[in-house]
This record gives C-alpha cells, sequence and structure tokens, in this order.
C-alpha cells in the first residue's frame, strides 16, 4: 500500500496545511463577512451596491477555503474532528444559519426590488454577524480545551459558552470589519471609500483593545501557557509578536490619516498573521486542546499520503487561479460599473 | 419534550433532511452547467443572439440555484462531524480523502471560476468566458464523481479492512474508489441530473410557447430539452436496469424490499403495485406480472430471487418505503420515455412545437426530474439500512455523542430556515421565468446583478444623501 511515512513527516506537514487553510479561510471570508458586518451603516444604496459588487464575485470561493478546513481536519485528523464538531454543536450550526443567510443573500438582493431588497439587505447584514460571532466563540472555546473521554466528547452541550469567548466572539467582528473596511478602501472610491476609511478608525481601537485583552488573558488562563510566553528566555523570543503587531498597527494608523489605499489592508492581513501565529504557538502541539496532539489525531499515514500528493499538485494550482480571478477582477469596483 | 426523542433518529431525520435539500440543487445545476456549456458554444459558433439571450436568462437562474447549491452543501460536510461523528472516526481513514479530493479538484474550481461566468463578461474574452462555463461544468461532474465514490463505498465497501481498535483502513484505494456500485451510480446519477434539467428548460419552454411569448427562444429550449428526452431517457432506463442488477449481486435485501418479496422463490413474479407489511411478512393486494422479476434480474424464467425472510428482522430495511419510491422513480422514468415518444412523432408530423396539449404535458413533468431523484435516493439509502456502511457498520453505532435536545432544536431550525430561504429562492427562479430572455437582452449581461447601470463619480450627490437601510 502506498504510504510516504517513511520520507517526510505527514502527521506535521497536515498540520500545517489545515492551518494554513483556516487561516487563508480568515482572511478571504474575513473581508468578506466584514463587508456584511459594515453593510448598513454605509452611507447609501448606492454605497452598498459597490459594497456588494466588490466582493460578489469571490465570496464563493472564499468560503470553499472553510470547506477545506473542515473537510482537510476530517481527512487528516479524524479524530480531532470528531471530538471538535460535537464539542462546538451550536455555536457551528449557528454559524451554517448564518453562512446560508448571507451566502443567498447576494443573488437574491440583486433579484429582489423594494422592500424586500432590504429584507436581504439585512439577512445579508444579521448573516454575516452571526457567522462571525460563531467563528469567534469557537476560537475562545477551542483554546480553553474540551473533554475528552477515550475517542468521544464527554463535555457537556454548553461547555463552549463562557465570558471569554462571548468576549473572542465580539473581538472576532470587530477583526472582521476592520478586513472588511480596509478591503473597501483598496477596491472603492470617493464617499464609500472615505466611509470606510472612517469606520477603520473606529474598528483600529477596538481591534488594538481586543487582542490585547486576549493576549492577556489567555496566559491568566492556562498555567501552561504562561510558562511558555512569561519565562525567560522564551519571553525574549517571543516578543517577535506583539512587537510587530504594535509596529503594524502603527504604521496602519498613519496609513488611514494619510490616504494610503493598499497598504492597511495588507498591513491588517500582517496583523492577523502574527495573531494566528501566536495562537499557534500557544496551542502547539494540541489540535484537541489540552487532550489530543496533531500526531495522536493523525489519519493513517496510508490516508494521509494518498491526499498529500493530490494536495501537491492540485493546492498550488487552486492558488494560482484563485488569483488568476482575483487579477480579472483587480481595480475599483466602482470603475467596473462604469462601461 | 425533545430529551425524550432517541437523538439517533433525530440526526437521521436531520440528515435526511438537509441532503434530500441539498441535491435538488446540485441536480439541477449540474445539468444546467453543461447545457448552457452547449447554448454558448451554439452561439460562438453560428453568432446567432438568440442562443445568447438564451444563456443569459438561464445563467441567472443557475446563479440562484447555484448559490442554494453550495450553502446547503456547507451543511452537510460539517453535519458528518456534528451528528456523525462516531462514523466520522471509525471511517476518516478510508472517506476522508475522497472528500478532501472533492473540495481541492471541484468545489475550488466551480467556485472561482463562477464568478467569471457571471460577472466576466466584458473582462475576459468570450472564448476564455466559454472556457469559464465549461470549467464549471466540468467542477460540478468532478465533484459529483467524488461524492457518488464515497456514497457508493458506503454502499458496497471494498478495498479496506477493519483494524483492531475498530477503525476501518484503506488496503487498496483504486477498490475503495471505484467500488463495485460506483460506476453505475455515477452514470445513473449525472443522468438523471441532466433528465431534471430537460424537463425543467422544457416546461419553461412549453410555456413560452403556449402562451406565443419569446418564441425563437422557446424553440431553441424546448427543441433541445426534447433531443434529452428522446434519446436520454431510454438510456437511464438501460443504466437502471444495470445498476439494479448490481444491486442484486451486492445488496440483494435491498433489492427484495424494491420487489416486495418476502419468500426466496423461483420465477418470482413483478409486483407492480401492493401494499407491504412489514410486520405481517407479506405484500397484500398485490397485481403481478409472472416470472418477470426472475427474468429480470438472473435473465431466467426460473432463476432464484432472494426474499426479505432470508433475513432476520433486525435487518431487513422498512419495505414499504423502498417497495413505493422505486416505483414513483421508475414510472416517472416511464413518463419521460413516453414524452420522447411522443415528441418524436410530432416532430415527425413536423407539430413538434405547436401542440398545446403537448406543451401541457410538458409543464406538468416541470418537476418530474426532481421528484424522480428524491425518490432514487430515498431507495437508495433506505435500502441500506440499518447499516450506514453496508453490512460492516449500523448506523445506530455511527451517531455523535450530543443530547437529543440539541439535534432536534437545529433540525427544527433548519427546517424553519430552509423552509423560508428556499422559499424565497424558488419564488425568485420563478420570477425570472416568468420575466424570460427578453429583459435579459435589453440590459448587460449580468443586469440583475447590480452591476450594469454605470454608476460614474456624477451620481456624488445622491450617494451621500440616499436612504439608510
Ligand atoms: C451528485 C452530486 C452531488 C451529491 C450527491 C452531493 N453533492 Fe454537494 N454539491 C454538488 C454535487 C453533489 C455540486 C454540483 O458540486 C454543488 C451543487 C451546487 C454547487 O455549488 O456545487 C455542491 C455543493 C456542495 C458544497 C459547497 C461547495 C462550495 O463551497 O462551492 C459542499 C460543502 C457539498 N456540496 C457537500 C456535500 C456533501 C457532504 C454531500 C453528501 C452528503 C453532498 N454534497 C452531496
Ligand atoms: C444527495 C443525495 C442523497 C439523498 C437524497 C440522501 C438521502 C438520505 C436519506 C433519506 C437518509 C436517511 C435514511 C434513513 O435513515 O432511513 C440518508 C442517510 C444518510 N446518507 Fe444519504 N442521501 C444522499 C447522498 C448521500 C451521500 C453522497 C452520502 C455520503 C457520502 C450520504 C451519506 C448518508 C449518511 C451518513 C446518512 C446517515 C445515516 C442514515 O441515516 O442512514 N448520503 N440519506
Ligand atoms: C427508468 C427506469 C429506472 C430504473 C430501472 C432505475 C433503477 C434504479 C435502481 C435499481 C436504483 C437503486 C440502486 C441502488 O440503490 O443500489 C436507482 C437509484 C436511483 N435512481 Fe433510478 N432508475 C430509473 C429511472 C430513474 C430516473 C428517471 C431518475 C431521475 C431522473 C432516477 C434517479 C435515481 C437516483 C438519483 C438514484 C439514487 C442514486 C443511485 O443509487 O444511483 N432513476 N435507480
Amino acid at each position: 500500500m502506498f504510504d510516504l511515512s517513511g520520507f517526510i513527516d505527514l502527521p506535521l506537514i497536515w498540520y500545517v496545511l489545515i492551518a494554513t487553510a483556516v487561516f487563508l479561510y480568515v482572511l478571504l471570508d474575513g473581508f468578506d463577512l466584514g463587508v456584511g458586518i459594515l453593510f448598513p451603516f454605509a452611507p447609501s444604496d448606492k454605497c452598498r451596491d459597490r459594497m456588494m459588487s466588490s466582493i460578489a464575485p469571490f465570496w464563493d470561493g472564499n468560503e470553499t477555503w472553510l470547506v477545506l478546513g473542515g473537510g482537510g481536519l476530517f481527512a487528516a485528523f479524524p479524530l480531532a474532528y470528531s471530538l471538535l464538531m460535537p464539542a462546538f454543536y451550536m455555536p457551528i450550526i449557528l454559524m451554517l444559519l448564518g453562512l446560508i443567510f448571507r451566502g443567498v443573500s447576494f443573488e437574491f438582493r440583486f433579484k429582489a426590488e423594494g422592500r424586500s431588497r432590504r429584507i436581504w439587505d439585512y439577512c445579508f447584514h444579521f448573516g454575516s454577524l452571526v457567522a462571525t460571532f460563531s467563528q469567534g466563540v469557537v476560537l475562545g472555546a477551542f483554546v480553553q480545551g474540551i473533554k475528552v473521554s477515550g475517542r468521544t466528547y464527554a463535555g457537556g452541550s454548553f461547555d463552549w459558552l463562557n465570558a471569554f469567548s462571548i468576549m473572542t466572539g465580539i473581538a472576532l467582528v470587530t477583526g472582521y470589519a476592520l478586513i472588511g473596511a480596509t478591503w473597501l478602501i483598496m477596491k472603492t472610491e470617493d464617499v464609500t471609500q472615505e466611509w470606510a476609511r472612517k469606520c477603520a478608525g473606529y474598528l483600529f481601537g477596538y481591534v488594538a483593545l481586543f487582542m490585547g485583552l486576549v493576549s492577556l488573558c489567555m496566559p491568566l488562563m492556562d498555567d501552561r501557557i504562561r510558562e511558555l510566553w512569561w519565562t525567560l528566555p522564551n519571553f525574549m523570543y517571543l516578543q517577535f509578536f506583539p512587537l510587530s503587531c504594535v509596529v503594524m498597527f502603527f504604521i496602519l494608523w498613519r496609513d488611514l490619516h494619510r490616504g494610503n489605499e493598499y497598504r492597511p489592508f495588507l498591513l491588517t492581513l500582517g496583523i492577523f498573521l502574527m495573531n494566528y501565529l501566536g495562537l499557534g504557538i500557544s496551542t502547539w502541539p494540541w489540535l484537541v486542546p489540552y487532550e489530543v496532539t496533531f500526531r495522536l489525531a493523525a489519519a493513517a499515514p496510508e490516508s494521509q499520503s494518498l491526499l498529500i500528493v493530490g494536495t501537491a499538485v492540485l493546492l498550488p494550482l487552486v492558488l494560482a487561479y484563485t488569483a488568476y480571478c482575483y487579477y480579472v477582477f483587480r481595480g475599483k469596483s466602482s470603475h467596473e460599473t462604469s462601461y | 419534550m425533545l430529551e425524550n426523542l432517541d437523538p439517533i433518529l433525530l440526526a437521521r431525520l436531520q440528515f435526511a433532511f438537509t441532503v434530500s435539500f441539498h441535491i435538488l440543487f446540485p441536480a439541477f445545476t449540474i445539468g444546467l452547467a453543461s447545457w448552457l456549456a452547449v447554448v454558448e458554444w451554439r452561439w460562438l459558433k453560428t453568432g446567432n443572439p438568440v442562443y445568447m439571450e438564451v444563456y443569459r436568462m438561464w445563467v441567472k437562474i443557475f446563479a440562484v440555484a447555484f448559490g442554494m447549491g453550495v450553502v446547503s452543501g456547507i451543511v452537510l460536510s460539517y453535519q458528518f462531524g456534528t451528528n456523525w461523528s462516531a462514523f466520522s472516526d471509525k471511517v476518516g481513514n478510508v472517506l476522508g480523502p475522497l472528500l478532501g479530493y472533492e473540495v481541492l479538484t471541484a468545489f475550488f474550481l466551480e467556485a472561482s471560476f463562477l464568478g467569471i461566468m457571471l460577472f466576466g463578461w466584458n473582462r475576459v474574452s468570450p472564448k476564455m468566458h466559454f472556457a469559464a462555463t465549461i470549467i464549471v461544468a466540468v467542477g460540478t461532474l468532478i465533484s459529483a464523481f467524488w461524492i457518488l465514490s464515497a456514497n457508493s463505498w458506503m454502499q458496497t465497501p471494498a478495498g479496506y479492512r477493519v483494524g483492531e481498535d475498530g477503525l476501518f483502513y484503506p488496503t487498496s484505494w483504486i477498490e475503495v474508489i471505484f467500488n463495485p456500485s460506483f460506476p453505475y451510480r455515477f452514470v445513473h446519477m449525472v443522468i438523471a441530473a441532466y433528465l431534471t434539467t430537460a424537463f425543467v428548460v422544457a416546461g419553461v419552454g412549453g410555456y413560452y410557447l403556449l402562451r406565443q411569448r419569446f418564441v425563437k427562444h422557446a424553440r431553441v429550449m424546448f427543441g433541445m430539452a426534447m433531443i434529452m428526452a428522446v434519446f436520454v431517457s431510454p438510456l437511464q432506463l438501460l443504466v437502471g436496469d444495470l445498476h439494479g442488477l448490481n444491486t442484486f449481486k451486492h445488496q440483494p435485501a435491498k433489492v427484495a424490499a424494491m420487489e416486495g418479496l418476502w419468500e426466496t422463490q423461483r420465477g418470482a413474479p413483478l409486483k407492480l403495485f401492493g401494499w407491504p407489511d412489514q410486520e405481517g411478512e407479506e405484500t397484500r393486494f398485490s397485481i403481478e406480472l409472472p416470472k418477470m422479476s426472475s427474468l429480470i434480474l438472473t435473465h431466467e424464467l426460473d432463476g432464484e430471487v432472494k426474499g426479505l425472510k432470508e433475513w432476520p428482522r433486525d435487518e431487513r430495511p422498512p419495505v414499504a418505503i423502498v417497495f413505493w419510491s422505486f416505483r414513483i422513480m421508475v414510472g416517472l422514468g416511464m413518463l419521460m420515455i413516453l414524452t420522447g415518444v411522443m415528441a418524436a412523432v410530432l416532430y415527425w408530423r413536423k407539430r413538434l412545437f405547436d401542440t398545446p396539449w403537448f406543451q401541457r404535458w410538458c409543464m406538468a413533468l416541470t418537476p418530474a426530474g426532481f421528484i424522480a431523484i428524491l425518490a432514487g435516493w430515498i431507495v437508495t439509502e433506505v435500502g441500506r439500512q440499518p447499516y450506514i456502511v453496508y453490512n460492516a457498520l449500523r448506523t445506530a453505532e455511527a451517531a455523535s455523542p450530543v443530547a437529543g435536545t440539541q439535534v432536534g432544536l437545529s433540525l427544527l431550525a433548519f427546517i424553519v430556515v430552509y423552509g423560508v430561504v428556499f422559499g424565497a429562492g424558488c419564488y425568485y427562479i420563478y420570477r425570472l421565468i416568468h420575466k424570460g430572455p427578453d429583459i435579459a437582452s435589453s440590459e448587460d449581461a449580468y443586469g440583475d446583478h447590480g452591476v450594469d447601470h454605470p454608476q460614474i463619480v456624477t451620481d456624488l450627490v445622491t450617494e451621500s444623501g440616499g436612504d439608510r437601510v
């Protein structure tokens, strides 16, 4: 039987791949969920049309990274998949319901008129909001760990619900809204862009606040994380993450005031990356914190081998044509409407 | 109240509900994508604007159906974990890679090029646009390939072993992917999707012809759909027959349920209708054709067909559901073949496009494909009970350790949300059909996507003053 485990560290590679898929999801769907969160606050219907058309060609592809994250987890770490999903049952169902509403709103909104259009505007907004909040809650519950006995989830229906996970839920809403706002700065002009810039200015503060809070709470909640981050010499090395965040926040703040169009988006992505890496370091090597490591959760080597071959060929291809699609729809979305 | 309900039953109901909803949309989009590719090819080839207008009308309907297919599909892929976590843990080694390949080879392809297909008209060349349409169409077929391979493996598992830990391990990927029922199921399903689309298109074309609206466009739709009905519906009978023979070999209990046959028999009759009685172990009031069942299944008048009594009671599928669903599917298949025959006769008499009763007939058959597909899946899925992986894993052992309340509440939520959202979707599709193709041509290609009207900077005033949502 075909097996590569003698040559490469399959579980590690898969861990990195899944983490990358989830991160790409956060970035890509992050901006279109963020646009949804900001949607009803836009100054006019025209603005909203532009916001919509700036993301309409991309949202489906973006959401596919979520399918890859879930499907990849199922394929490469079935044990983790079968422990985490029942543990986060309710927030995941809520997320799915949110995604249903916002997903169909794209098509329905374009087809509806007058009053019913409003309804879909709101569905788009609340769907995005609920989906984002649920994802944040799952994240917060994830880092706090779940109860496991043998190969099954052993906790209750509401273990995921507590103050910390609610906070991470709200934090993610502000985070996605910031990516959404900087995306709009990049993809729109005039009134919409000015408004997005203002939004980004407000959100900036909240995001910085929440990131600080989370970074403070995590070590306080868990001894292992405290030891990891707050002892020498780790402390010195790991300062790279918070410091680079501070630098990027500073540049972002200046850019927002000086009218730079592309950099704010890239900087926001950079800030998300640093936080994500920080989370990864904190939860390493747990895939189901603090019960099952990614090695224990790994699928049989022959299963991981089969998929890695395909992934090695297909993932670059997917990235290439995704890039092509972004290239086709490059430029300001308001220009798009003026031929 | 909900806590008294069996979580496994609720999980089954939830899965049955969400997957049945989902399949309606893929069934339509798989067929529609291929058909749109053909229409666009005709347009590029002939330059006849009618084809383009037909394309533009249907691509909008496609977009709505596709969107609903995507969101209902994402629900399913997470449901394996939320409701069937023991199943995911046990068979993840075997099925995981297949679903992983589906995402990598199909979903990204469809999702990315859909953007170009819908919004790319003036941004890419017509050739590139045509390429995008073809890529989306191929993507839907690749997607069907993997998911049906996974499903077929659950029906006729092969190329695996069960370890001491109770987990399933693959021993041969070729045998897993090309398991015994897969080729039949794949071909049967793809043809089913094509027929479903053909009958929707025929119904719409017939409606326009009857009302004498958009006649040029309607002739294209109606004509192309009838070609499918004439040539492809008999093919489905043939493929279905082969599929049944294959099932007879691998899942004889399912076939016994489809036939409503209790006693093992030589020269078994074909029951056209009847009332299977699970408790009494007989099929009442049946109308039978003598020896036909043996003839179809064994190709001998006196071949032996196993009856349900060969299996202990707790290994028999619910017979009545399987029995009736099978008859609904085959019955609709026969009506489709009949439609093809009538179309051929009318064409030969040069009356294909102006026979009102035939147009009404086609309008009535618009939902036929959807109903047949649901019925077919019910035969397949209920027929394999009580196993989730046939003869290897029982459905009852596959469920998640979650409370019945959670499953019940989420089931209710899905019913309500799907009812509202998909009701609206069907309404918008209906409206697009009612509007018809002319409107499409007077506007821009993706007029309804709100990106057609020039919104140049001159409208700055209204832009800041418009009202709020
Ligand atoms: C015969 C075909 C077929 C069958 C049996 C299924 N699907 Fe499906 N699915 C498709 C054919 C398809 C498709 C044609 O590829 C869709 C329909 C509309 C679309 O966007 O792609 C799709 C969409 C779709 C998506 C969204 C893809 C995206 O983000 O673009 C997911 C996650 C699933 N499906 C998952 C499932 C699961 C878990 C199923 C089984 C339980 C399932 N599908 C049955
Ligand atoms: C898309 C068309 C499909 C339809 C309409 C369909 C329908 C159903 C129905 C009605 C049931 C409930 C049977 C019962 O409990 O008595 C069921 C169960 C199930 N099916 Fe399917 N199915 C489809 C495709 C698939 C595919 C492609 C897969 C997997 C790859 C799958 C996996 C399952 C699972 C895991 C269950 C739950 C166990 C069970 O209740 O038997 N189904 N399906
Ligand atoms: C005309 C005669 C037909 C015959 C003899 C036939 C035969 C069959 C059989 C035996 C099965 C069950 C296979 C199994 O579970 O192992 C099946 C399933 C199915 N049928 Fe048909 N069928 C016919 C027409 C149709 C039509 C017209 C459609 C839809 C347009 C359709 C759609 C399906 C689907 C979706 C399934 C479930 C998936 C599968 O197992 O392939 N069938 N069919």
